[in-house]
């Protein structure tokens, strides 16, 4: 396993930021931590950088164990955090060269890895990496995080702000990454991107709701859901919240996702109650439950 | 511009020495429209939006924005404005009603009014026993609802919310959204950006700013029409990929 957690606790004051988590991230594996903000992954992170003490469990990365041979961890691991982190008055290629040097190695060593991801931003090699844009700051700090040949890879939100163009192609390059057998775990409040990854743990208030394959995720939804459309959302939304067979009903793009609570929930009933309230153009059909519809069932089968 | 429009922009441009960041938009919303600002990072939405709330001069063009002149009577755009950033909301180190007595107070509001408010808020969001945490120790999602509402003590006629809800748990996310559907319902005009794409479907209308220009402006409906696609986020890529 490249990664191991065995019942890991961490609490700031009182507040409980993770807790009591355990899961095994696979050789090669691109595993995904998806949660919002707060939910505990950056602590996670820290712990697995060996940049936080855990309170209770142990954790082991690349077979080293996250206490005792913290240093053999820092050596073989690439963390890529949350908040652009290199040194805004370096150049480009300074920053590269500095990472380089600081792990005993040199930017022609390791090129091959990072070629793809740095031609985009050698062009400018010499500017200051506080002078580039959001998306060429990412492509530096990955670039930085990947040159002395990690075998593990963690990144800490990675797209969060970032526009889903940009986020398309970041994902790109991670998956070309995997082709290169570095063990990626990757963070992200983004639901859409839990299905770019081969493994998921939806992880809220420190406690980690489900582990599996998207696909499973998706698979294991326990309800019928459907998708509700009329001429007014913000009507439909107000209705079905009073619909005495509304178990959830959340805007979802141009629909709402609605479950209902009986089993014998027939969709002619809801159109005919919409109707009832004046609804236009109603819809009202059965769809395939998403990632954010699991991760909200169960957050809140979990208050 | 007629009497409805609360937002009327022609031809806007800003340049930063050769550097066009916004490129000659014009475009008008409506009174309660709820409208989605779209773009990749760098397209210009900031700089165009900082325009429209009055802190930032246009190099040509024109905007209008709750009646006022951007140029001429920045002043009364601000009185008139709510404004609420992912980055710069609230006070961490106030309470919540300290901040509402704050921003309240900034705002002109009389001790009776904020006084009022801040009741009627604290009811509205369920905000009992928050009332007097301080604002850090809120759950993030939390906090993006406080300072909707914070940013609504004015009654402003029309908000900028500037990437409102990156990083909120979808519920919350969710809710935030019923918070927009109900002042666009009360006839506040909104004005949005995010990444979300999903977020885009619950706009009346979007715009989609690319290199500085805006490459389409439509309803959601009619956008996945034009571009023969079924979800905003197809629409997005197609616009963004195409361009470059």
């Amino acid at each position: 396993m490249s990664i191991i957690l065995n019942n890991i606790s961490k609490s700031y004051n009182k507040v409980k930021a993770v807790d009591d988590i355990s899961f095994e991230v696979k050789p090669g594996e691109l595993f995904g931590l998806i949660g919002p903000d707060g939910a505990g992954k950056t602590t996670l992170f820290r712990i697995l950088t060996t940049l936080l003490i855990q309170d209770k469990g142990n954790a082991t990365v690349a077979g080293y164990d996250v206490l005792k041979q913290y240093k053999d961890i820092r050596n073989h691991v690439g963390y890529m955090p949350g908040r652009f982190s290199l040194y805004q008055d370096l150049t480009v290629e300074e920053n590269l060269n500095f990472f380089a040097t600081i792990f005993g190695t040199t930017i022609a060593e390791n090129y091959d890895l990072i070629k793809d991801i740095y031609v985009q931003i050698e062009p400018f090699k010499d500017r200051r990496a506080g002078k580039l844009s959001g998306g060429m700051k990412q492509k530096l700090a990955l670039s930085c995080a990947l040159i002395h040949k990690p075998k593990v890879l963690f990144l800490d939100e990675p797209t969060t702000g970032v526009d889903p163009v940009s986020r398309k192609e970041f994902w790109e390059m991670l998956k070309r990454l995997q082709q290169k057998d570095i063990t990626i775990l990757v963070s992200t409040p983004y639901m859409d991107e839990a299905e770019l990854c081969d493994r998921i743990a939806l992880i809220t208030n420190g406690k980690i709701l489900q582990i599996n394959t998207p696909g499973a995720i998706i698979a294991s939804f326990p309800k019928k859901i459907f998708k509700v459309r009329s001429f007014n959302t913000y009507k439909l939304i107000e209705d079905l919240r009073i619909y005495p067979d509304t178990h959830s009903a959340y805007p979802f793009g141009e629909y709402l996702h609605f479950t209902p609570k009986s089993e014998a929930f027939r969709p002619m009933d809801l159109t005919k109650y919409l109707e009832e309230r004046q609804h236009k153009e109603i819809e009202v059909k059965e769809t395939v439950a998403t990632i954010e519809d699991t991760f909200m069932d169960l957050s809140k089968a979990n208050e | 511009m007629t009497e409805d429009n609360m937002i009327q922009v022609e031809n806007l441009t800003k340049m930063f020495g050769d550097f066009t960041a916004v490129n000659n938009i014009s475009f008008e919303v409506g009174k309660g429209e709820v409208f989605g600002f779209l773009g990749a990072n760098g397209a210009g939405k900031t700089t165009a939006m900082k325009m429209l709330i009055g802190i930032s001069e246009p190099t040509h063009g024109n905007a209008t924005v709750a009646g006022y002149n951007v140029l001429t009577h920045a002043e009364h755009v601000k009185r008139n404005i709510g404004y609420m950033s992912q980055r710069f909301s609230l006070y961490n180190d106030l309470t919540i009603k300290e901040n509402i007595v704050f921003f309240g107070g900034i705002y002109g509001l009389s001790s009776a009014d904020i006084k009022e408010k801040s009741q009627a808020m604290i009811n509205e969001l369920g905000l009992h026993d928050m009332a007097d945490s301080l604002v850090g120790s809120l759950p993030l999602g939390w906090k993006q609802k406080v300072a909707f509402s914070v940013a609504m003590l004015h009654n402003p006629k029309i908000i900028f919310l500037d990437e409102p809800t990156g990083g909120v748990d979808p519920i919350t996310r969710r809710q935030f959204w019923e918070m927009i559907y109900m002042e666009a319902n009360r006839g506040v005009t909104i004005f949005v950006t995010t990444h979300y794409m999903d977020e885009a479907e619950y706009c009346d209308r979007v715009s989609i700013m690319v290199a500085g220009k805006i490459e389409a402006l439509d309803t959601p409906k009619n956008l996945k029409r034009q571009f023969q696609v079924d979800s905003m986020n197809q629409v997005f890529l197609k616009l963004a990929r195409n361009i470059e």
